[in-house]
């Protein structure tokens, strides 16, 4: 068993890190100290999962959302989709093992990644809108949003999402406000078999290699860590029994990067991006107040199309 | 649970069979995930569908649902035939040396003494030999051809692998796949757990399927010793405690029985009970039978249960039929003859079977009372709900009186898990509106029916005007004063026989255990195996101290776990018959030349010398049981009967339907889908599903968002043939009812060849109702059938045909 994370104290305490400890911010830079601390991250065990959804319970009540009663597609994907009001999901795929002809029903829980390098945070045209904390998570500050968009395009994982009533980007916050006090995420504390554990990174890993160990003794020869090289690495790690095909587990991406084409507008098209942003701010602060729906202009909606690909529906 | 949830985590091997314990048990399936994790155990699956627990499983085998014992008889004979057999513990533990009596035969699916009229047997054959010496004759050889052993093997002989894959279903590798794995746990160092559920109970041959495995658990040596057992994981989190309080209709707290009118006073009731040892120097616990009945009585007539009047035997009720089950108070009210339903913490109109009866049945009803924390569709009965509950609610004339009740988290008291174990629990809320305690509730109509009685007599009033009362407000008794009363106390002092100056025990301290019980009237109990949950030393319920002495599972300072805070049942049984542990890295106690010493409270005298004494205490024979003798109804051995309604023919007795003595009302056979009906082609099979728990969460927007809509599960195959589409509609019906559903269209159900022909399998959970949150749906009751166990008549919800076709969906969706 992974030590449970005791309960906090009944008496408060200061928090662990606070937006005076960030190391990136969208569209701005740092105040000064931007140093490190102990990298956290969760470390989902596939090969552990049973598809409670208590993870999912969990993240409705701490987060206090409320995801509106939908209807059966058909599947046991409850919600269908990830949604403003539902920042994690059990995804169910049946996959029949070639190599064994024996059914594999793999579970894996969707939600944000916390890439070390965010691309969400990288398309973000609002100053402070995505920030990164010191330890690693990135968090959304949705007083600065301006509900573009930019950052499911930028996302190599397909997270977050814009709500329909306030127009803001929502997703997996890695439960910043119980990290900050020495709790893990909800999702983590409700997990009844451990399926979800978090720590420091690297006792994260090192915990994943254990498992690892346990499942290649049990022919899952592929079994390993799913910590994407191409966003840096991850705050949220998987431990998978067939690492080599993550697609199976509900298109997990294999080699997940962010568009070259943010990198681009971040690095040469900086200062003109930063002047499209200012207009775009203001923009989107004008039609906020007209029309009530968040609007970027004509510019970075034509960015924004060359960004995706398509590849958000 | 024979052993406690925390102890899976010792074992090596874990069969999920008859249950789904990562789907309805995910907290305690935690104890597997560290199994796993810790030791390297494996896990084996066998189940119609693939299921949340397969998905973590080791491996999976598929079964048709209602075969279960052709599969595990099929596991013994594999055993048998392959010396896969603790020898030691069969030989010493068990009662293989028996001789059954001359006489004693099965052929054709029967057993000697059916009676087809009866739809019973006389089981006066189903017995041991007795010797000259007066005990049960044995021969040690096994040899004898009416031991157990020999019967036991000419009994399994037929359930070869090939005809386990031509019952059940299940693929002749696989079943030979999971029958290695299994009967590698013969060994004295290696052991399995078996954990199931519902997916065993609810047949009507619900109790047989236990039985065939903790038959196959004692072959393997796998009883009494950690990481071993027959581990029944309980539906509710105090269902452990409805049983252990004797809430059934024919028990008594402790699980001792109530009587039947053929029993009119004490002495013609306890002729019965001698339970005299059938062996030498056995233990035979039950004869201290006496002594549990008569505290009981003390407990609830306190003075006025006497000696000269038997101590209120007269007072309780007896039974003229062998048990007031569910079922049979749903015909009674159908017939017009049980007028008034008290319903507390349940609702029958989602939990019972055949929806359209059981709302025929309230129907008639003068009165009806549901005491409830929750609105319920059994207090709504009445209501129509459109398709859902389509009645005419001015025809109804059934006077319902809802009655809100606290739930668990707005009350004190003690809940019994799944491991026995009696934690008591602090009130984590204020109730809300009118809801009161069912304590209050219950006293109120204690108190307002003495006075009744009082003021205008009646046909009987002693039971009532002489109940024991003592609490402090007797309109509240507090959860403190029950469980103490549970718990039993001295009622008068008992002089210390070696020194008459002392007292060995104290008028009004609380009894420190039910060896203190005794049949003078000079203690009271209210349920003897509680004894020793609140002493003189204070509340054990509310231990919480979470030290676990080198780490055997056993953590015997938290909560009180009953008997006598034994974690793991017939704990005498890990050690051989000379008392040293069976596996030293896995030792629970140990005879030290001198007494029982190790992790556990023993299950045995402290000194009872282990060649003497036999570890199954509770048992007049001091051994385990491969032969039940006349303790079941339908048979010493069990036998593959299929369900009543059944897509095939049963292939070892064609003529045999159903389990030949489950009790069938005239009615509900003529509901129920011939045998391989071609109206209603497929098997299907109801269960819960994790995101709710029964028919409470849909009361909870939470649960509701993660399961929204009633679904039913089809193959692939099955869609194809019908064209379902995923996502889209059918309808299902049976014989009794119909419903509309959502198709989940999966990979993890397959059909099956069962006997050459292609059955295929229709899943259908629970959870939905007319009353709460989530969509309005349909119950999976509408369509089950009205039959259960032959024993104690648990519905048989597993296992019944239906008919599904593609649907453009209700009318009114």
């Amino acid at each position: 068993m992974f030590p449970p994370i005791p309960n906090p104290p009944v008496a408060p305490t200061s928090p662990g890190f606070s937006d005076k400890d960030l190391i990136r911010r969208s569209a701005s830079s740092v105040p000064a100290p931007a140093t490190r601390q102990t990298e956290v991250a969760k470390l989902i065990d596939v090969s552990k999962c049973i598809g409670c959804k208590a993870c999912q319970a969990a993240c409705i009540e701490w987060n206090d959302t409320h995801q509106a009663i939908g209807v059966n597609v058909g599947v046991y994907d409850n919600p269908a989709d990830l949604t403003p009001e539902m920042f994690t999901l059990m995804r169910f795929s049946e996959w029949e093992n070639p190599q064994t002809n024996n059914l594999e029903w793999l579970i894996r829980k969707d939600g944000c990644m916390h890439c070390e390098d965010p691309g969400c945070l990288k398309a973000c045209p609002a100053p402070g809108a995505i920030v990164q904390y010191a330890n690693g998570i990135v968090d959304f500050v949705h007083d600065n949003c301006i509900g573009c968009g930019y950052c499911v395009k930028g996302c190599p994982f397909d997270i977050p999402r814009i709500s329909k009533v306030d127009h803001k980007a929502y997703k997996c916050t890695l439960c910043s406000d119980r990290v900050a006090v020495g709790q893990g995420p909800a999702c983590q504390k409700a997990c009844p078999t451990q399926a979800i554990v978090f720590g420091t990174k690297d006792e994260m890993k090192e915990w994943a290699d254990f498992r690892i160990k346990d499942l290649k003794s049990r022919g899952f020869e592929n079994a390993g860590l799913y910590d994407p090289p191409g966003v840096g690495g991850t705050h949220v790690m998987y431990v998978l029994h067939h690492a080599d095909k993550p697609e199976i587990y509900a298109n997990l991406p294999r080699n997940p990067t962010i568009s070259p084409l943010v990198e681009l507008w971040k690095g040469v098209g900086k200062y003109v991006g930063l002047g499209v942003m200012g207009l775009a701010a203001a923009a989107a602060v004008v039609h906020h107040l007209v029309a009530g729906a968040n609007r970027v202009s004509p510019e970075d909606e034509a960015n924004a199309e060359k960004l995706t690909e398509g590849r958000h529906s | 649970m024979t052993n406690s949830w925390t102890d899976i985590r010792n074992t090596d091997l874990v069969v999920i069979m008859g249950g789904n314990a990562a789907e309805a048990h995910p907290c305690g399936f935690k104890w597997v995930t560290e199994a796993k994790a810790n030791r390297g155990a494996k896990l084996i699956v066998v189940d119609p569908r693939f299921n949340r627990s397969a998905s973590v499983a080791d491996f999976y085998a598929p079964i048709r649902q209602g075969t279960d014992i052709a599969f595990l008889l099929g596991l013994i004979n594999y055993c048998m035939l392959n010396d896969k057999v603790q020898w030691d513990y069969v030989k010493t533990f068990t009662n293989a040396s028996f001789l059954v009596k001359e006489g004693f035969t099965y052929r054709d699916g029967l057993f000697t003494g059916y009676d087809e009229q009866k739809r019973d047997y006389d089981r006066a054959t189903w017995e041991y030999e007795i010797g000259p010496d007066g005990y049960a004759a044995v021969d040690e050889t096994l040899q004898h051809p009416r031991s157990v052993w020999t019967l036991l093997k000419q009994h399994v002989a037929m359930y070869t692998p090939e005809l386990v894959e031509r019952i059940c279903g299940t693929p002749r590798d696989k079943f030979l796949a999971v029958a290695q794995m299994v009967s590698e746990c013969s060994s004295p160092t290696k052991t399995m757990t078996s954990m199931y559920a519902l997916g065993w109970t609810q047949h009507s041959k619900g109790s047989q399927n236990i039985r065939t495995m903790a038959m196959l658990q004692l072959i393997l040596g796998n009883i009494g010793v950690r990481g071993g057992g027959m581990n029944a994981l309980r539906g509710h989190s105090n269902i452990q405690g409805l049983t252990d309080v004797g809430l059934l209709s024919n028990s008594l707290p402790g699980y001792m029985n109530l009587a039947t009118d053929r029993e009119p006073d004490l002495a013609a009731y306890m002729s019965t009970r001698g339970f005299r040892p059938l062996r030498p120097n056995q233990t035979s616990y039950w004869q201290n039978y006496r002594k549990f009945l008569v505290s009981f009585l003390k407990s609830m007539w306190g003075p006025a249960a006497t000696a000269q009047n038997d101590f209120g035997f007269d007072w309780l009720p007896k039974l003229d039929v062998p048990n007031y089950d569910i079922l049979r108070a749903f015909e009674l009210m159908k017939q017009g003859k049980m007028t008034a339903y008290l319903c507390q913490g349940f609702n029958p109109l989602q939990a019972f079977p055949n929806k359209a009866k059981l709302v025929e049945g309230l129907s008639k009803l003068k009165l009806l009372v549901v005491m409830d924390p929750l609105e319920t569709e059994t207090a709504r009965f009445w209501e129509n709900h459109g398709i859902y509950n389509d009645v005419d609610t001015a025809a109804i004339q059934t006077e319902v009186i809802q009655l809100p009740t606290t739930c668990f988290a707005e009350d004190e008291g003690a809940l019994v898990n799944s491991g026995r174990w009696l934690q008591w629990h602090w009130p984590g809320g204020t109730p809300p509106g009118e809801a009161q305690p069912d304590t209050w509730i219950m006293a109120q109509i204690h108190l307002r029916l003495k006075a009744l009685y009082r003021t205008e007599g009646g046909a009987f009033p002693d039971p009532i005007l002489n109940l024991h009362w003592p609490y402090k407000d007797p309109g509240l008794p507090t959860p403190e004063e029950l469980t103490k009363e549970m718990n039993g106390y001295i009622v008068a002092d008992v002089p210390d026989p070696a020194d008459p100056a002392k007292k060995l025990l104290e008028a009004g301290k609380q009894v420190a255990n039910f060896g203190q019980l005794r049949d003078d009237g000079s203690t009271a109990c209210g349920c003897w195996i509680f004894a020793g949950s609140f002493t003189e030393a204070g509340n054990m319920m509310a231990r919480r101290d979470n030290a676990d002495p080198d780490d055997t599972g056993a953590y015997p300072n938290w909560s009180f776990s009953w008997p006598a805070n034994r974690r793991i049942l017939y704990n005498r049984a890990s050690a051989d018959i000379n008392g040293k542990p069976w596996d030293p890295s896995r030792k629970l106690l140990e005879w030290d030349g001198q007494r029982w010493t190790g992790y556990d409270v023993p299950d045995i005298a402290p000194n009872a010398k282990p060649r003497d004494v036999g570890p199954f205490i509770m048992n007049a024979e001091g051994v385990g049981r491969l032969f039940a003798r006349g303790m079941m109804r339908d048979g010493p051995f069990p036998v593959h009967y299929e369900p009543f309604e059944s897509p095939v023919a049963n292939v070892i007795a064609p003529k045999v339907r159903g389990n030949p003595v489950a009790r069938v009302f005239a009615d509900d056979f003529a509901q129920f889908a011939d045998v391989a009906s071609p109206e209603f082609p497929y098997a299907a099979t109801s269960y819960r599903l994790t995101e709710h728990f029964h028919y409470w969460t849909k009361n909870n927007h939470v649960n509701a968002v993660l399961q929204p809509e009633f679904f039913v599960e089809i193959s692939e195959e099955l869609a194809k043939e019908k064209g379902v589409a995923k996502g889209g509609w059918v309808r299902v019906w049976s014989k009794r009812g119909s419903v509309f559903a959502k198709a989940v269209v999966t990979k993890r159900i397959k059909p099956m060849i069962c006997d050459g022909k292609t059955i295929h399998i229709v899943g259908i959970p629970i959870h939905w109702g007319f009353v709460g949150a989530a969509k309005k749906g349909f119950p999976a009751n509408v369509l089950t059938p009205f039959v259960g166990d032959a024993n104690i008549e648990t519905p048989e919800f597993k296992a019944f045909l239906v008919n599904l076709e593609a649907s453009t969906g209700p009318a009114s969706v």
